[in-house]
């Protein structure tokens, strides 16, 4: 008898430690670079996120192959001479909301977010702040954020002969729809 | 014996919830990966490894316009700058028409060569779910030599024509090393005396080591089967070419040195004239310039 009742709070334990958790597995994150000559974007639909709501901690990665450009050969070169998928496959961010107190998770509505953490990229990682809003929905939230990296900082070198046609800022933008746990 | 048992569950169940719960953000992407196939991307940087084809294609509603060029034989001396006075020039355009069909077409001054070429892509080099270990296309062309025909006698049309089939197998070992395996049949209309074969077949073998991001080195060679390769009415060597590709976003420079003039399979595989060994070698470039058309 003792021993069931143990049973069960320990299930119960278990799932109310966790009921906070979100976690996203098809989450977009697209990147655009623009020039007056040239144009990129590409996109990743397979960025995968956890988002702890009772405590701010907010991570996502995603691989580097998974970027769909509209153009294979730029595609190619973004993998091999840019990004070196091979020896660098993922990306990620490992960080906080800094202001969880102003989001409610379980009311419906779209809230103004502000996170910091560390992003790795091409195997640099680097502090940043990012922006964004938080949007619930029939209890389930939605991420939306834009933001804007420098390809210096994270060693991605680019030949002067294509310097025209990569932007040095390259804006990320995301858009992360939860599920619950 | 009962507790025991008691923490025994306790201990399974703790586990369990432990878990099930604790998922890592990498197991997350794992399971949402899981089925990808990855293809291996850049066994070469160009389609030709020389003058020869490598396995890399056009890919779906991409073109490929590639100027190529061999100086004459470095042996002819300083009159005639080392073979600078000398031009040959082949260009082509290819195009993806899918992600595993590319088509070409082409004209060389050697024999005023018309050219055509259909290049199937069979299979990738994959990791992931799928794995295979190596890249195979098949190549098939056609020439049509446009020479003026000096023989008292009528030349039928089709005895203009020859045929070269490919079977292109290469693998990418690490990020600087791809090898490739050729076997080759050339098919001849007319040849020039009845000692000269037909059918010609060859095993081709070519590579690249990359030096940097941007730059790799290529070799190819092709050995002719015997016994053609020892009945011919011309002396002819073995192929072997030696380069550098140098690529800079939408170009692909190759430069090299070769012993073969001709830039189609039919010309540098049955008729390459240079012998490396006494300086029958021409300084030749190819550019590759490529279009995204859709």
């Amino acid at each position: 008898m003792k021993t069931r009742l143990i049973l069960v709070l320990l299930i119960v334990l278990s799932a109310t430690l966790n009921a906070q958790k979100y976690i996203a597995k098809t989450g977009h994150i697209w990147f655009y670079s623009y020039t007056p000559i040239e144009e990129i974007e590409a996109h990743n639909r397979q960025s995968v996120s956890i988002l702890d709501a009772s405590t701010g901690d907010i991570q996502f990665t995603l691989l580097i192959r998974s970027f769909e450009f509209k153009i294979a050969l730029m595609q190619e070169h973004f993998n091999v001479n840019y990004m070196e998928s091979d020896k660098f496959p993922k990306s990620s961010f490992k960080g906080k909301i800094t202001n969880p107190e102003k989001i409610n998770f379980k009311k419906d509505g779209v809230y103004e977010a502000e996170a910091s953490g560390d992003l790795t990229i091409h195997g640099v990682t680097k502090p940043v702040n990012v922006k964004g809003t938080v949007e619930i929905k029939n209890g389930l939230p939605t991420l939306k954020s834009k933001f804007k990296i420098l390809t210096e900082d994270y060693k991605i070198v680019v030949p002067d002969l294509v310097k025209e046609k990569i932007a040095k800022e390259i804006e990320i933008s995301l858009d992360i729809v939860y599920q619950a746990n | 014996m009962k507790i025991s048992k008691c923490f025994f569950a306790l201990i399974i169940l703790l586990l369990i919830g432990f878990t099930v719960h604790a998922q890592d953000i990498d197991d997350l992407l794992n399971e949402t990966t899981a089925e990808n196939t990855e293809e291996v991307i850049e066994t070469f940087k160009s389609t030709h490894i020389v003058s020869g084809h490598s396995v890399e294609r056009m890919l779906d509603g991409q073109l490929d316009f590639r100027i190529s060029h061999r100086f004459g034989t470095v042996n002819t001396g300083v009159y005639e700058l080392w073979g600078l006075d000398q031009a040959n020039i082949h260009f082509g355009l290819d195009y993806g028409v899918t992600d595993w069909l590319m088509v070409g077409v082409g004209r060389g001054t050697y024999e005023k060569t018309y050219d055509g070429l259909l290049k199937f892509s069979v299979l990738r080099q994959s990791t992931g779910k799928k794995t295979i270990p190596v890249s195979f296309s098949v190549l098939t062309t056609t020439a049509y030599n446009s020479l003026k025909w000096e023989g008292s006698a009528e030349l039928p049309f089709w005895d203009r024509f020859s045929y070269t089939t490919q079977l292109l197998i290469a693998r990418k070992f690490t990020d600087r090393i791809s090898l490739e395996i050729n076997p080759t049949y050339v098919h001849r209309n007319l040849v020039d005396t009845e000692l000269d074969p037909n059918d010609i077949f060859s095993v081709g073998a070519g590579g690249r080591f990359k030096i940097t991001k941007r730059i790799t080195v290529n070799a190819e060679y092709y050995y002719i089967i015997p016994p053609q390769r020892d009945y011919r009415s011309l002396k002819t060597y073995d192929p072997l070419s030696i380069g550098f590709d140098i690529e800079t976003g939408g170009h692909v420079f190759q430069l090299h040195l070769t012993n073969s003039l001709a830039m189609i399979e039919k010309g540098f595989i049955t008729e390459t004239t240079g012998n490396w060994l006494d300086g029958g070698i021409h300084i030749g470039f190819n550019i590759s310039r490529t279009f995204a058309l859709k």
